[in-house]
């Protein structure tokens, strides 16, 4: 065993660490179409200051780490690009604190979407957080170092980073610290008013420290449900479609989606609207406004609301929406990736152009779509190609479009979400110096030997 | 190509306008009914052509059966009155279309057809479908719900085919001449629509409570009467077959069913709410099933029979809520075979 093999087994234990060929392949690899690279170790710590001895010891020795939660982020960016260790967090799973006063909950980094889900239906069952339609596997920390978005993405309050009331962070040099309220005094209730350190480790990767604690928002979970599809066949009606609803101030959800099949829905549009309220009386009203608020489209016939049969209501009520992980295997074969550009609404239709324009030209299948985030401010538009990893010319053909994509989107004023490195390079280009300067100081004042996820956000 | 067999002169000669006058959705006094029904007939713009619920209920009403509900859908789609939001619309006509999987199969009798609705084969089972063979799908789709968007011209262009995939399939393979329709709708389109239009059908539809009706009396001495009280949900697509209505009456009396009074029955049924909310009539939606539900408990109905699936969806969780319990015609007869 070497010398590196033992400290991390004096670390962690030794059930916690292994170089063993069969976890190096497993960790080596995503279901994108990245190029797979083998990490030296896989380590599972148990605790901060597992973290922290993990960290400090990579920082000594100058080996890349990798934190990983569900592995789920598609785009290769818990692929160790340069070995090393990959920090699979998923053993730190605990709920530590649930405010049901201040609406907020602290869990290790590596609960599970699907963990604190059912924790809270259990034990606080009229609290909720906002679930992203990821695989339920996926963590709460590895979403939000991502600026993930999800089902409450809409109506309370945007992505799920600004929903981040405070972190527990060990920095690339192995210090653990806390930011937010949580530094201060004993509750993980605010980000203000201290100066905010948080967005330090929120969009970046995991490239300035490993997030072992967050403090996440917690909002209503009202009893009653219902959803509102709207079908269209105008793709440039969207942007007042979708402002016309926000602007009710009524829906809890609200998706975009368009793609060639089923055949029946092929060159149609739909709008899904989930609305959530607390008596059946509310749950009509709300239905009611967002209807009238749509009745210039529906009384001309040019669109209108489908009826949603039980059957079909049940899954368009799902959180998370399994269908989207049964779309992302539709190829068989176990590949997926999309871009997702965050985006203003009024691209919304040069984006479904573009999106059909590249996967026709390439002769690919697609989905596409949008989730609004934080009443309209943006939208998630996601590109989504499923492909059959066992084709290497459907892999080809699928790298070729999200590379086209990420340049499109970036064309169109939005810019790619958890990229690939090859697109944070094309984001880099395209940003002020000043900023990427800034990105790069930053960088070197945190992880001075570099070891937190080489490759992403690198400026050349 | 298969025209409507509608005569006008009979229209001119009709005094009552019961198409029109006896309409639950239509409110017009009997002069304002007699001009726009003339501007139907002549092919004009008129108001019913924007405002019918398509109920189906004046196939019924009229008493020459002049067919004066094809004529409106015929006269909708002519003029390019669209019910229900094109995009819905176009996209239905693609769902529903053929698929051309259909491949011949020998079936014992008695052969079942359930439409498009072969979600609710569960539904035929136990003694009252002993032996029973099912068929159905996009290939023997009868397409009557076009009716509902203005699209008798789909119904023109599949029908026939659907008819001769029955036969060159199923029947006649199997040596077999009488079909057993599951859904009030293709019975009503190969007892009404298709001789309306000229088709010819070449095997006898028989109407499921028709089937169910002679079982039970087959099976007469193994039911225990329900003593119940039930409503009847009856379907838009049994105003082109009200002769088999009395089949209700018939059943319930087999197996002890009790059909309460109520205002919204027979003739005067109220539309379960599914088609107005395709339409975008929500608030009429709101009321239809208000009403028809208020209706049903006021009766002091425990149950609503339904044979429609498409009225169960829609409606089911509202009368599940009132109260009553939801159940398909078959599943009722079941229980009172124990089942
Ligand atoms: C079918 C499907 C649907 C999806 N839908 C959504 C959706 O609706 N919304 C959405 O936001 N995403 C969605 N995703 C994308 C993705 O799965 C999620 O964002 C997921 O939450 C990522 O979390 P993870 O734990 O899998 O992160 P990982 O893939 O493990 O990591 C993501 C990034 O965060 C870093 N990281 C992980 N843990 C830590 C940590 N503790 N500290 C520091 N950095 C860390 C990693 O290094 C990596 O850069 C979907 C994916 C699929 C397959
Ligand atoms: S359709 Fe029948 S009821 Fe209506 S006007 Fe003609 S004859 Fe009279
Ligand atoms: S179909 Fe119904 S709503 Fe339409 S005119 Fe006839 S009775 Fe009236």
């Amino acid at each position: 065993m070497d010398q590196i093999h033992e400290r991390l087994t004096e670390i962690v234990g030794a059930a916690y660490v292994s170089d063993a060929a069969e976890e190096k392949f497993i960790y080596s690899r995503d279901q994108g179409v990245q190029e797979p690279h083998a990490p030296d170790y896989v380590v599972l710590p148990g605790s901060a200051e597992e973290v922290s001895a993990v960290v400090g010891l990579a920082n000594r020795e100058k080996i890349p780490v990798v934190p990983m939660g569900g592995g789920l982020v598609l785009s290769g960016l818990t692929i160790p690009q340069k070995g090393g260790i990959v920090l699979d967090m998923k053993r730190m799973n605990r709920i530590i604190e649930v405010n049901e006063k201040s609406h907020y909950a602290v869990v290790e980094a590596g609960t599970s979407q699907g963990m604190l889900d059912a924790y809270l239906k259990k034990h606080h069952s009229a609290l909720k957080h906002s679930l992203p339609d990821a695989p339920p596997v996926a963590t709460i920390a590895g979403n939000i170092a991502i600026h993930g978005s999800g089902h409450l993405s809409q109506s309370e309050g945007g992505f799920h980073s600004e929903m981040v009331t405070g972190l527990e962070v060990v920095l690339p040099t192995g210090e653990l610290v806390r930011l937010g309220s949580c530094s201060t005094v004993p509750g993980w209730f605010s980000r203000a008013p201290l100066p905010d350190l948080v967005g330090l480790f929120l969009g970046w990767n995991g490239t300035t420290g490993v997030i072992t604690k967050v403090g996440i928002k917690l909002y209503p979970r009202p009893p009653y449900h219902d959803v509102l599809v709207f079908m269209t066949e105008d793709i440039d009606a969207a942007p007042d479609i979708l402002c016309r609803i926000i602007n009710t101030g009524m829906a809890e959800d609200i998706n975009y989606a368009l793609a060639p099949k089923p055949d029946y829905l092929n060159g149609f549009q739909m709008t899904v609207i989930n609305i959530t309220a607390h008596s059946e009386e509310e749950l009509g009203m709300k239905k009611k406004i967002i209807r009238e608020s749509l009745r210039h489209y529906f009384e001309t016939k040019e669109a209108g609301f489908m009826p949603v049969p039980p059957n079909l209501k049940a899954n368009f009520l799902e959180v998370p929406q399994k269908a989207l992980s049964k779309f992302a295997d539709v190829r068989k074969g176990g590949g997926f990736e999309y871009v997702g550009a965050i985006m203003p609404l009024e691209k919304i239709p040069q984006a479904c152009r573009a999106g059909m324009e590249i996967t026709g030209r390439i002769g690919i299948t697609y989905s596409l779509g949008a989730r609004i985030i934080g009443r309209g401010h943006s939208a998630m538009f996601f590109f989504a190609y499923p492909f059959n990893r066992a084709d290497a010319s459907e892999v080809g053909k699928v790298a070729r479009a999200l590379e086209e994509t990420n340049e499109t989107a970036l064309k169109l004023g939005g810019i790619p979400w958890k990229t690939e490195i090859s697109g944070q390079q094309l984001i880099l280009r395209q940003m002020d110096p000043q900023t990427r300067e800034l990105m790069e100081k930053i960088r070197g004042v945190l992880d001075p030997n570099r070891i937190m996820n080489p490759g992403n956000w690198e400026v050349a | 190509m298969h025209e409507l067999k509608f005569d006008p002169g009979m229209c001119g000669r009709c005094t009552t306008i019961d198409c029109i006058m006896k309409c639950q959705y239509l409110h017009y006094d009997l002069k304002t009914a007699l001009s726009e029904h003339e501007r139907l007939v002549d092919g004009e713009q008129s108001t019913i052509l924007t405002d019918c619920v398509t109920c189906y209920a004046c196939e019924e009403y009229c008493p020459y059966h002049n067919h004066p509900f094809y004529l409106i859908v015929d006269r909708q789609e002519e003029l390019g009155v669209h019910p229900v939001p094109k995009p819905l619309e176009k996209s239905q006509v693609v769902m529903m279309g053929p698929r051309g999987k259909i491949r011949p199969k020998t079936l014992s009798p008695p052969v079942i057809n359930m439409c498009f609705f072969t979600v609710m084969n569960a539904c035929i089972r136990g003694r009252l479908f002993e032996g029973a063979s099912l068929i159905g799908g996009s290939d023997i789709f009868c397409n009557l719900m076009f009716l509902h968007f203005a699209r008798n011209s789909t119904i023109r262009q599949r029908l026939p085919q659907m008819i001769e995939n029955i036969m060159k399939n199923y029947l006649e393979p199997s040596g077999v001449g009488e079909l057993v329709c599951y859904h009030d709708e293709c019975y009503g389109t190969y007892t009404s629509w298709a001789p309306a239009y000229g088709i010819e059908v070449p095997f006898r539809p028989v109407h499921l409570f028709d089937f169910i009706y002679r079982r039970l009396l087959e099976l007469k001495a193994d039911i225990k009467p329900l003593g119940v009280t039930v409503a009847y949900q009856r379907p838009c697509s049994n105003r082109l077959c009200p002769h088999t209505d009395h089949f209700v009456d018939d059943i319930f009396s087999l197996i002890g069913a009790r059909r309460p009074k109520r205002e919204f029955e027979y003739e005067h049924a109220l539309c379960c709410g599914g088609v107005p909310e395709a339409q975008q009539r929500f608030e009429l939606t709101e009321e239809l099933q208000a009403k028809n539900v208020e209706d049903m408990k006021a009766a002091g109905a425990q149950y609503c029979v339904f044979n429609c699936p498409f009225c169960f969806w829609t409606l089911a969780e509202r009368v599940f809520k009132a109260g009553l319990v939801p159940i398909m015609m078959s599943d009722l007869c079941l229980m009172a075979l124990g089942e």
